[in-house]
């Protein structure tokens, strides 16, 4: 299912209201409940954002996955940003190195059904999540 | 070098006012459009390429000019450009029957001029452009954040669409405006219309409430949907002990409730309390 594959570019605050709507369209399309459209929407808002705030921009790709049974979406977002030293102390609820609430990230994890976040200093940051319809 | 650079720009110079009236016929057909508008750009050029300083000051302002009138006509900027650029295919006609070696180096100087000129009615286009989009963005802004007055003392302010930190400094702003003025004790944020409450957005959110108390308001947030309180619950977000409610109904039936606690008000006001009781 490659083929639904979508890459947005994060570049200013429109382009984080851009990347939410194209991920509620296809939470949509996918059939995802009015729950879990709401909470896919506010994670790839959350991680938009940290790319565009901590790294200066970066890029979205969404995609919709299959397995056997279930769809499901996919988001990665993409940076060359500083790179996260700590992940555990990142993802730790109310630590920000900004002035946001410190919930974004570990929020993002709850919000998802799958979240993989790679990232070293020097290296930029990839976060992928995954969130399948019931 | 200098000397002979001068010599060639020159030639172009004395070409431009010897054959002004056929250079500018030619350029006017070109162009299809009047002589009137193309007169004084040819003027001022020519008074520009004959001045010592290569003052193009004014012939900037004319293009400026011209540019936004046709902007204004509805031309492309590529017309507005090629406008321009068809003066050079009027002097290269004027230069070829001069036929001096010295009005053909001359002329590549003087193309390289107005392929300048060209794109500089570009750059005033985009700017125009950007000056109106800035002004509607503004405009926007203004016109998506009322604060209405829902009943004595209770203002509502419903908020609809994303909510960023611009915004969010209007609405502020706005709101602690409208308490000043009113001397409304109790303001409803109703947030039906924001289609997702992220860190930021609640973030904002608390900002807001938190400056309406410090000015004696007391703050309801409303239209908290079921998909948001999730989420909100999710992400790990304390609204701390600021009401919510999930309605705008309910969250007027409360402040009413409230301030006809504090206040006596009229048996009107008892009845509408009642229906929060149905």
């Amino acid at each position: 299912m490659s083929g639904d594959g979508h890459l947005l570019p994060i570049a200013s605050n429109a382009d984080v209201v851009a990347v939410r709507r194209q991920v509620r369209a296809l939470a949509v399309d996918v059939g995802l409940s009015l729950v879990d459209q709401t909470k896919v929407v506010t994670a790839a808002s959350e991680l938009a954002r940290n790319a565009l705030v901590y790294a200066g921009g970066g890029r979205a790709s969404i995609e919709i996955v299959e397995n056997g049974v279930r769809k499901g979406l996919r988001l990665s977002f993409i940076d060359e940003g500083p790179g996260i030293p700590d992940l555990a102390l990142a993802l730790t609820d109310g630590w920000t190195t900004g002035s946001g609430l410190g919930l974004g990230l570990g929020g993002s994890r709850r919000l998802v059904d799958e979240f993989d976040l790679i990232s070293a200093p020097g290296k930029g940051t990839t976060v992928t999540v995954t969130k399948w319809a019931r | 070098m200098t000397a002979h650079a001068d010599a060639t720009r020159r030639r172009v110079h004395d070409l431009l006012r010897a054959e002004e009236e056929r250079i500018l016929q030619r350029w006017t057909d070109l162009a299809k459009t009047s002589a009137e508008e193309l007169r004084d750009l040819y003027r001022a050029l020519r008074l520009a390429l004959g001045d010592e300083r290569d003052d193009l000051a004014d012939v900037r302002g004319l293009l400026a000019e011209l540019s936004r009138e046709r902007a204004r006509q509805g031309h492309t900027p590529s017309d507005t450009a090629r406008v321009v650029f068809c003066l050079k295919e009027a002097v290269h006609e004027a230069v070829a029957s001069d036929g001096s070696a010295e009005a053909l180096k001359g002329f590549i100087w003087f193309s390289r001029l107005i392929d300048d000129l060209g794109l500089y009615t570009f750059e005033v286009y985009a700017t125009a452009r950007e000056k109106i989009i800035l002004d509607q963005a503004e405009q926007l802004l203004e016109l998506s954040t009322p604060v209405v007055k829902l009943w004595e003392g209770i203002v509502a302010v419903p908020l609809i669409g994303t909510l960023d930190s611009a915004r969010t400094q209007v609405v502020m702003e706005k709101l602690l405006q409208t308490l000043v003025e009113t001397g409304a004790e109790h303001a409803v944020i109703d947030i039906t219309g924001v289609p997702a409450v992220d860190t930021q957005v609640a973030q904002h959110l608390l900002k807001t409430v938190v400056a309406a108390r410090l000015m004696g308001a007391e703050c309801v947030i409303s239209g908290i949907r079921p998909q948001i309180a999730h989420t909100i619950v999710t992400l790990g977000i304390e609204f701390g002990d600021i009401i919510t409610k999930a309605s705008l109904a309910d969250a007027l039936a409360y402040a009413l409730s409230r301030s006809g606690a504090e206040i006596s008000t009229p048996r009107r006001t008892r009845i509408a309390v009642r229906t929060e009781e149905v």
